[in-house]
């Protein structure tokens, strides 16, 4: 592995959503809320539009390091607070930037901090990643 | 009603065995735009020491939501899924979940705190394996909003 400094970039991406991704979440998951493939369920629940689930945006920032870790298996702990909404255009979706950066390191451990992004606004607040450090 | 305070320290039955499909990890692999083979192919997984694809972290969400229904379920909790909006989510694992594994998770209700008008309420699912061995725990915050 290479460079373990503190504020290192370890990986980044973007993942463009479409309401399709959306859809196939919900199947995936289970997770069959309307708010996130109805336009007028959204509405009439005063939301800005139709949402991508939180536990999708959770999942791809995540997933940006899995091919960095090599063994996903080396996750000890993950969690976020779901601070923005990421609302999910009809026509044009939305897009996704994920950033991870070394947030700490000791030696058993090391925290990684994901920076996600939709435009200019943080979606995810506090999402770290404990990761077992490599043998 | 309100979110009811003496949810705190209730536990709940443990949720019926669930089989971890190979197909359903690939499924969930591909909605989470998790590309790295680990996720999809026995081989690549097997590299790594594992009897089958591992499932993506977040994938323990798929148990956890039992656990969540039951919470839903539960007639005097006060907790109404239309005002209920997600707050936080966090996982602590032993391993990771892998295709093959029969998970049940068993759920129950760590902290309810006043929150304007509604609640959040805090909650935990440890998922166990066939032998009983941990794997993951699931943490939820879900924040209740308050009638009108």
């Amino acid at each position: 592995m290479t460079s373990i400094e503190v504020g290192a970039i370890v990986a980044e991406r973007t993942v463009h959503l479409t309401r399709e991704s959306l859809v196939r979440y919900a199947g995936a998951s289970g997770d069959f809320n309307p708010i996130h493939y109805r336009d007028d369920v959204a509405q009439r629940v005063g939301l800005p539009g139709v949402l991508a689930h939180g536990m999708l945006t959770m999942g791809i920032a995540v997933e940006t390091i899995v091919e960095w870790l090599g063994d996903s298996g080396r996750i000890l702990e993950y969690g976020v607070r779901f601070t923005r909404p990421v609302v999910v255009d009809a026509e044009n979706g939305a897009e996704l930037t994920v950033v991870a950066k070394i947030g700490a390191v000791d030696d058993e451990a090391l925290r990684v901090d994901l920076t996600v992004s939709h435009g200019d606004t943080v979606v995810l607040g506090k999402a770290q990643v404990r990761v077992r450090a490599a043998a | 009603m309100p979110v009811n305070p003496d949810l705190v320290g209730r536990e709940f039955p443990p949720t019926p065995p669930y089989l971890v499909g190979r197909e359903k990890v690939r499924e969930f692999a591909r909605a989470v735009f998790a590309t790295d083979p680990q996720h999809t192919d026995p081989a690549a997984a097997q590299a790594l020491g594992y009897a089958d694809v591992i499932a993506p972290p977040t994938f323990a969400m798929v148990v956890q939501d039992l656990t969540l229904q039951q919470l839903l379920s539960e007639p005097d909790s006060g907790i109404a899924l239309e005002r209920t909006v997600h707050a936080e989510q966090r996982f602590r694992y032993t391993r990771p979940i892998i295709a093959g594994d029969e998970l049940t998770a068993r759920l129950q209700v760590t902290n309810v705190r006043a929150f304007g008008k509604g609640a959040m309420v805090t909650s935990e699912a440890e998922i166990t394996d066939a032998a009983g061995a941990h794997v993951v725990t699931a943490i939820s915050v879900l924040l209740i909003g308050g009638e009108e």
